[in-house]
């Protein structure tokens, strides 16, 4: 089967010389759910920004579902659905239109493109905007329909760019399952988002993107094991004793009733729960002090720079 | 896309399109007809019936060709420049272009909306122009061929346009600095006998002299310039602003980065 997308030495040079990308290469498999992550100006939007044709390329190869934008671009446009960072609608069209108006686009009847419509309005939660124009929808709805105008092909690739930006968290939750389900379905999904935990809890794989190159990419279990340290804090039921030590262990007092603890990659945290205990301290919650992957995200940029 | 797709993606630009004009009908088709209305008042009733007659017909019969002309070359550049336009400055375009829509299918699909409100907008001031004087057409091939040449050639200009524009000013810059003039120097509301030799030279490089005397020919059965001349340049216009809108289109000029 072939990959759902890949990109492989991928250049753009805008015209104002600047090079937003350097020859990448990226492979995403079919059925993937997969997080494409970066800072700011990384390149990111560059390379949706190509494979959905808004963005010329300046070298390379990109093949989506295994057809070659370069040989059959509309045939490979067929396969991919895209959800913009910034809103591109006509605010004065109306929901339902926008949906018919973009599967007419991709040749299909307005009959059915109406029962899609129907379909994709009722899985976002917005049925009751059917006949209600763009400009009174809010920012939250304008992504949920985004996402419903993206799928309303039926594509075997659908790519976000950021798709929560701005979004409640409710309703960033109801999308989460929504994109979950999607991608149960057998739809590859790749995403970009600032929101690292977002992509630490839907996606399987990853890239890092910064300027213009591919730093790292993998499976997220694999390389949150690369992680050499991560710091938790420990809530108590008492105060802690003026001075607490462990050998071997750096532990920090935040708060009265807060320890916070490195834990070098091996160590294990069961003789601070001994030594708190022996100083007859019950701890009640522990929590990461950072988001793992945040932190790998973190030291790969610090090491790629 | 197979060709059924390509219709159906053709029909969806130009029922987006229809309905876009229909909706803001009052900014679309209304002026027209009210601005006609006042021009045959004035032109035609008022003024028209101390100049007596003009290339052998009543100064109103005259004047009614070129003003559905003039009602039609505005209304077509006016609807495709304003629609892409506007696609362009809010990013709607970009649902087309990530579409697999081809490109001619896009320049069609917004070509035929132009041709659908200058068509409409040519009945309903052809409407108007009955309450003040009949119209016998001379011949109806003339007047479908230069009604339709003239609605696809300034639909395609007006895509042109909006192509390059970057700013609302740039859509009106054209119609009003080019189109306007060039239509009332065109023989709207006279005939090129009257001028001096040199400046009825001159008019023989305004296209627009060919599409009024083209249509008026059509209606009424005088021109002042060769009928044939009239048609090769129209298809000349158009060939020549497909091809380029085309080109524009193709390299992604001002719409892919």
């Amino acid at each position: 089967m072939p990959a759902a997308l890949e990109i492989s030495s991928l250049q753009k040079t805008y015209a104002n010389g600047f090079e937003a990308l350097k020859g990448i290469d990226l492979k995403v498999e079919e059925g993937d759910f997969y997080a494409l992550l970066g800072p700011n100006g990384a390149g990111k939007s560059t390379t949706i920004g190509i494979v959905s044709s808004l963005v010329s390329k300046s070298g390379g190869k990109v093949r989506i579902c295994g057809i070659d934008i370069d040989e059959d671009f509309s045939l490979a446009k067929k396969q991919i659905g895209i959800v913009p960072q910034e809103f591109n609608f006509n605010v004065f069209e109306n929901v339902e239109d926008v949906l018919i108006h973009q599967a007419g686009y991709y040749g299909i009847p307005i009959g059915l493109a109406r029962e899609r419509a129907v379909y994709y309005l009722e899985k976002l939660g917005i049925a009751d905007k059917q006949h209600v124009q763009m400009r009174m929808l809010s920012g939250g709805m304008k992504r949920r329909l985004m996402i419903a105008r993206a799928l309303i092909h039926e594509p075997r690739v659908l790519i976000l760019d950021e798709p929560t930006a701005g979004v409640d968290i409710e309703m960033r939750r109801s999308m989460y399952e929504f994109l979950r389900e999607t991608n149960e379905q057998g739809r590859t999904i790749i995403l970009t988002t600032h929101y690292l935990e977002e992509a630490e809890m839907l996606c399987r794989n990853v890239a890092i993107i910064n300027h213009g190159n591919i730093v790292t990419q993998g499976s997220i279990k694999d390389l949150l094991r690369g992680l050499n340290s991560e710091t938790f804090l420990l809530d108590t039921q008492d105060a802690l004793p003026p001075r607490i030590e462990v050998p071997g262990y750096a532990l920090r007092q935040v708060e009265p009733q807060c320890l916070e603890v490195d834990l070098a990659k091996g160590q294990e945290l069961a003789p601070i729960f001994t030594a708190l205990s022996g100083a007859g301290v019950t701890v009640v919650s522990m929590r990461n002090k950072e988001n793992r992957l945040e932190r790998m995200f973190v030291n790969v940029l610090e090491g790629a720079s | 896309m197979s060709a059924y797709e390509q219709w159906i993606a053709f029909l969806t630009i130009m029922r987006k399109e229809v309905r876009r004009y229909l909706r803001i009908w009052t900014q679309t088709l209304l002026p027209s007809a009210i601005t006609m209305s006042l021009y045959f008042v004035i032109f035609g009733t008022l003024i028209g019936k101390r100049i007596g007659t003009m290339g052998g017909v009543s100064y109103v019969e005259f004047v009614v060709p070129g003003l559905i002309m003039m009602a039609i070359i505005t209304n077509t550049y006016a609807n495709v420049v304003g629609s892409f336009f506007g696609a362009k400055f809010n990013n709607s375009i970009e649902e087309l272009l990530v579409s697999p829509t081809p490109n001619y299918v896009i320049v069609l699909g917004y070509v035929a909306g132009g041709v659908s409100r200058g068509i409409l907008v040519s009945i309903i001031v052809t409407s108007v122009a009955l309450f003040f004087t009949k119209l016998d057409i001379y011949n109806w091939f003339v007047v479908i061929g230069v009604v339709a040449l003239t609605s696809v050639a300034f639909s395609l200009c007006g895509l042109i346009n909006a192509v390059f524009a970057n700013t609302f000013d740039d859509v009106n810059i054209v119609p009003t600095f080019v189109l306007t003039p060039l239509t009332y120097l065109g023989g709207v509301f006279y005939s090129l006998d009257l001028l001096p030799d040199f400046w009825a030279g001159v008019s023989q490089i305004n296209p627009l002299v060919y599409v009024v005397n083209a249509f008026r020919y059509g209606v009424l059965g005088v021109s002042d310039v060769d009928i044939t001349v009239s048609f090769t340049m129209l298809i000349g216009l158009t060939v020549v602003a497909f091809a380029y809108a085309m080109h524009l289109l193709s390299t992604g000029t001002r719409l892919r980065t």
